[in-house]
């Protein structure tokens, strides 16, 4: 069987179909092949214990890039982000922190731990902003190539430099410092209280086998700061339905322009002749032609295993089994009967925004600790989020879904015996953890759904369970993602293209990487 | 002074911001939380209860009632049946707008009347030598706005009226949470909803009610601020904000008719006389001065604007109301309208603008200019003229 697209797409996640999106609105003919039964990728809604709905495993978004939402017109296609109101951070000694959005609010709050403090969070907003801002072309820029210039890669050197002066010796110097900086150190030169440093620390963590005194965090943090869903730098949220409801947003603008869909349609290989990706086979040993072949997946399953090692110079090879992966966290997703009573505090409205569980930054790093040789924390840190708190299509009237997100968990938890066994004990250690700050929830709890990072690499790809395709640290961003030289989407293959997130501007629902890909493609019209 | 409504004892403790706007004489709450942005997404993603109860409410019986409304509305509401529910204007005698509102069907000679102004000696002026009685029932009754997707399923689990079978724009007799009350499906917000009018003794009672079982319907209580977004989002009109009423009005450039306003599909020209038809079939035979549509404004290039001072795109999260500029060319020459109302919409992310112009710059993609002031300075954004309402969910007449 002979087909031939102008572009097949390597995996339905949301930058994939995000790729096929831009394509398909420049007329070509575009097929998106997806493993699973359902797009999506780490973006999925299932109903996976009957009238509930949980977002398996991505489960906020924030960063998705506004350009992206124009120009594909995503809210048309039912983009619908109800945004956090607050942080809940109930502690071990039964009081609790509450970060909100609003900040004469948030303020107050503060002033009960440190008057000091609370008069540095309008300061370090201000910071965050503005470093959010300072980097932020970057987001938007192809890589450049260092050693190798093009034309268009001096004119961005000299863009992001005139943007970079524009902003002034103490951004310049703050920019420098959260380059570099462990997570706690930066937020130290803000915040003396501790459980205000370990709920901001948080964010300096997720995706990160690094703990939060580890150099290198507060870019992390930083990352999470990016977020322009509507005009300014604006809070994390929920898509309604979950997360999958993004990419079947991408995914209807992609249809709108002709693009064809699959799924259940494993791709085993790309086909590659003289040096030249011609097309793809699926498991099922049929082939499909296209000019053009672009990978959605991680630069592991990218480089290593959709394509021939010989393909390849040895450089990037090495590179590749090089790049840093080390899934550090895990996913457990729960349908309750009812909603959660926390000891700390009865203010339901709390509930609606994200609750975490890191009630000090010792915590956080013992947590670090008891994973870091493989295993995971036996009292670990956690994201959790009640999305039916304020959707309602979720969970039938009056019950609840909880999505929590759990590090750290080490890919790599032999002592704890089989899969099945590390599964249960990495389950139970996260109910019983939520359990001693909410001691209703087991009586609550309807279904479970547990992912280890195993899970993770096994249900949808990601390999060693890393949720960015690759972690966020200095190391390996912007020109040096995945390696340094195949920053601009193009791989030693011609036409053979990376999309994924494993490509600049890296993890999270972005759009970002598929956007950029799709621009490349297109000789940097889109 | 403004006056608590009957619902303040429980508004009052809720309003956190305690920013009460004066409506019609009435504390209402501009939001509950300190800003509009969670009331905004609970109304389009489950419910938000308005306390509506200061709209003027107007009770017309006997044997001419419908001669009156229909002497006064430019709707034919001989066509409204008996639990039925128009939106109408009505017009002074030169067919200029005095003001809209809901008048619902509630018996063979009953209607009642909705208002956002005193409006009862128009009524009494207007009812000489008919069989009528007319009275002003405005503080006999207390009213909420419950809206949203999951209002039916909230509602329905509050009183025994079968409300799947309750259509779009139509009303009822029943009891809620006990108590005798009137519901309407009807409401400002573009959403699914409805209108439930109580006597003030059973008010805080329904609102305890709702507040009880609201959080198993992602429900909060929501202020004006919220409303006007939501209102915007529908493309409904706002007094004072898109229009004022030829009553309030000393010259006559600032009145408008129902042609102007986008409102000519729901005048009936050929009905009996009523007030203004004359000069209406002046306006409808000879073109009207004005078009209200919808804008869109274009804002990567307002982005840029921004750029050019070193900052990034602001957008407007809370509605504006006002004159806006709009022109026909980008240099700010030919002026052919205003922007009245406008705002950026979270669930459409768009910015968006209910906006008057000449007729001949109001087709559908017509690209026009609006002003933007980024630091002090006017630029013109591109905006392309749209369809209204901006916001428009199945579920809505569903």
């Amino acid at each position: 069987m002979t087909q031939k697209y102008d572009a097949i797409i390597v995996g339905g996640g949301h930058n994939g179909l995000t790729c096929a999106a831009y394509l398909a609105r420049a007329g070509r003919n575009v097929l998106v092949l997806e493993r699973r039964y359902l797009i999506g990728g780490a973006a999925v809604s299932e109903e996976i214990y009957p009238g509930f709905t949980y977002s398996v495993f991505s489960y906020v978004v924030s960063l998705l890039r506004p350009e992206v939402i124009r120009e594909l017109e995503l809210a048309k296609y039912g983009l619908k982000i109800h945004p956090h109101g607050s942080v809940f951070t109930p502690m071990e000694n039964g009081g609790f922190l509450a970060s909100y959005a609003d900040e004469a609010k948030a303020r107050k709050e503060f002033s009960r731990f440190s008057p000091r403090d609370a008069e540095m969070l309008p300061r370090f907003h201000e910071v965050m902003y503005k470093m959010a801002f300072a980097v932020k072309p970057i987001i938007g820029y192809v890589p450049p190539n260092l050693t190798k210039p093009s034309l268009r890669d001096l004119g961005t050197l000299k863009n992001f430099g005139q943007h970079l002066h524009g902003l002034g010796t103490d951004s310049f110097h703050e920019l420098s410092k959260i380059m570099t900086m462990s997570v706690d150190d930066f937020l130290a030169e803000y915040f003396e209280t501790d459980v205000i440093r370990a709920t901001l620390g948080l964010s300096g963590i997720i995706g990160t086998m690094l703990g939060v005194r580890s150099p290198g965090t507060a870019y992390v943090l930083l990352h999470h700061y990016m977020g322009e869903l509507d005009g300014a730098f604006t809070a994390w949220g929920s898509q309604e339905g979950g997360t999958g409801g993004i990419s079947n947003a991408i995914a209807g603008s992609a249809r709108s322009h002709g693009a064809e869909i699959r799924v259940n349609a494993p791709v085993a290989q790309v086909i590659v002749k003289n040096g030249s990706a011609v097309g793809v086979a699926l498991e099922n040993g049929d082939e499909i032609y296209a000019d053009l072949i672009v990978s959605g997946c991680d630069p592991t399953v990218t480089f290593r295993k959709l394509v021939d090692e010989k393909d390849l110079p040895a450089d990037l090879v090495r590179t590749i089994d090089k790049f840093k992966y080390r899934g550090s966290s895990g996913k457990v997703n729960l349908a309750l009967d009812g909603v959660l009573d926390f000891t700390a505090m009865k203010d339901l409205s709390l509930l609606s925004g994200s609750i975490v569980i890191c009630p000090s930054v010792d915590y956080i790093e013992r947590a670090y600790d008891d994973a870091k040789y493989g295993g995971f924390s036996k009292r670990p840190c956690m994201e959790v989020v009640i999305p039916t708190m304020v959707d309602p299509t979720m969970a039938p009237h009056g019950k609840h879904v909880v999505s929590i997100f759990v590090q750290y968990a080490a890919y790599e938890m032999s002592e704890y015996g089989n899969r099945d066994q590390q599964r249960e004990a990495f389950g139970n250690a996260v109910i019983d953890t939520l359990s001693e700050f909410a001691p209703n929830l087991k009586d609550l709890i309807l279904h479970k759904q547990v992912l280890t990072p195993w899970d993770l690499e096994q249900q949808i790809g990601l390999t060693e369970g890393n949720i960015f395709q690759g972690e966020l640290t200095l190391d390996q961003l912007f020109f040096l993602r995945p390696a340094p030289g195949w920053a601009d989407y193009r791989t030693p293959i011609r036409n053979y293209w990376q999309c994924g997130s494993g490509t600049h501007p890296g993890g999270g629902i972005t759009a970002g990487p598929g956007r950029l890909a799709a621009q490349e493609i297109l000789g940097g019209k889109l | 002074m403004s006056r608590p409504t009957p619902f303040h004892s429980r508004t009052g403790p809720l309003c956190e911001g305690q920013r009460w706007i004066n409506w019609a004489g009435f504390l209402s709450a501009a939001t509950y939380q300190l800003d509009h942005l969670h009331e905004y997404n609970a109304v389009r993603t489950g419910a938000g209860l308005f306390d509506v109860s200061p709209l003027f409410k107007y009770d017309i019986r006997g044997r001419d009632a419908l001669a009156l409304i229909n002497r006064v509305a430019v709707r034919d509401l001989s066509k409204c049946r008996i639990g039925q529910v128009f939106y109408t204007v009505w017009c002074d005698d030169k067919g200029m707008v005095i003001d809209d509102g809901t008048i619902l069907r509630l018996g063979e000679d009953y209607f009642r009347m909705t208002a956002a102004i005193p409006t009862l000696y128009w009524l009494q002026d207007n009812a000489l030598g008919l069989e009528v009685a007319i009275e002003d029932v405005s503080e006999q009754f207390a009213a909420v706005a419950l809206q949203g997707p999951t209002s039916r399923d909230m509602l329905q689990s509050l009183t025994d009226v079968d409300l799947s079978g309750l259509r779009f724009f139509r009303c009822t007799d029943s009891k809620v949470a006990g108590a005798p009350a009137l519901i309407a499906r009807t409401g400002y917000t573009g959403d699914l909803g409805y209108e439930i009018f109580v006597r003030p003794d059973d008010a805080e009672n329904l609102w305890d009610a709702m507040m009880e079982i609201g959080g198993k319907f992602q429900m909060l209580p929501a202020g004006l601020e919220t409303l006007d977004l939501l209102r915007i989002e529908a493309g409904l009109l706002g007094i004072d904000a898109d229009f004022t009423s030829a009553t309030q009005t000393l010259f006559p450039v600032q009145k408008l008719s129902p042609y102007d306003l986008g409102l000519g599909w729901m005048i009936q020209l050929r009905k009996d006389f009523f007030v203004g038809r004359d000069a209406l079939r002046y306006e409808k035979a000879h073109g009207s001065r004005w078009s209200t549509v919808g804008l869109e404004l274009d804002v990567t290039v307002l982005e840029k604007f921004y750029a050019e001072y070193g900052m990034p795109l602001h957008l407007p999260y809370t509605a504006w109301t006002g004159a806006v500029p709009v022109y026909a060319d980008e240099s700010q020459k030919r002026h052919i309208g205003r922007g009245t109302s406008g705002m950026w919409s979270p669930v459409l992310k768009k910015y968006v603008v209910i906006t008057r112009v000449k007729p001949e710059y109001a087709k559908l993609g017509n690209l026009i200019w609006i002003e933007e002031v980024v630091e002090a300075h006017s630029y013109a954004v591109p905006a392309r003229v749209v369809k209204m309402p901006f916001y428009d969910p199945p579920w809505k007449k569903a």
